[in-house]
């Protein structure tokens, strides 16, 4: 079966908004800034409800910030 | 590491002191001076009630030195909140340290069961819940790292 994987663009996003830090970002969305490190890494997918979160601090739609691929094995 | 990490590393390490020094000063003062006390149940039932606040009071002791020890060392750095993925690696550490205890479970009552020494129902209780308290910790720090 298919190993569903999920990228963002995170990184990138927070470079655009006047680079804004992690710490910020984490602040911003009401989590600790390891959980954002973890994120941009890939270690960690967030809920729904912090995908959101993220894409509000932004103001993109979340298909702009998160991206669903199956990665075949 | 961050201060998640050092919280869990001096839990791990103040688990394994805690345990060892009460086992060690219960062992000299109890074992050594009447070994048929081991068959005393009214004993590990002590050992065991007194074990649990002690523990949990140590724990707190620590905890809290070690509070002020990194406000100290580390006069930056901002107190974490606790948030979804910490409590995914919580839920998933304290899963796998529930199957070491229930493991231990089992095998302590394997040894009621085959009519063994009744001290070694007690042992395995206490090693068990001890390997799973340990076990945590390092899923915890595993999962830190690499990822949940």
């Amino acid at each position: 079966m298919s190993k569903p994987l999920i990228v963002n663009n995170i990184r990138t996003l927070r470079f655009m908004a006047n680079e804004m830090t992690q710490q910020e970002l984490a602040d911003k969305t009401g989590v600790s800034r390891q959980t954002i490190v973890a994120i941009e890494k890939g270690k960690y997918f967030p809920s729904l409800e912090l995908a959101f979160r993220i894409a509000l601090v932004f103001e993109k739609p979340l298909e702009a910030i998160f991206t669903f691929t199956l990665n075949a094995e | 590491m961050d201060i998640k990490e050092r919280k869990i590393l001096v839990s791990l390490i103040s688990s394994i002191l805690i345990l060892s020094i009460y086992t060690i000063y219960v062992y000299q003062n109890s074992v050594i001076k009447n070994p048929e006390i081991l068959n005393d149940f009214s004993f590990w039932g002590k050992s065991f009630l007194i074990l649990i606040p002690v523990s949990i009071t140590a724990q707190i002791v620590i905890q809290i030195l070690f509070a002020i020890f990194n406000a100290i060392t580390h006069p930056k750095e901002k107190e974490s909140v606790t948030d979804e993925r910490d409590k995914l690696i919580e839920l998933k550490a304290i899963k796998i340290a529930h199957y070491i205890f229930i493991t231990g479970f089992m095998l302590a009552m394997g040894v009621v069961a085959f009519g063994l020494q009744p001290w070694l129902m007690f042992v395995a209780l206490i090693v068990s819940g001890f390997i799973a308290a340990i076990v945590n910790d390092f899923a915890r720090l595993y999962f830190y790292k690499k990822g949940v």
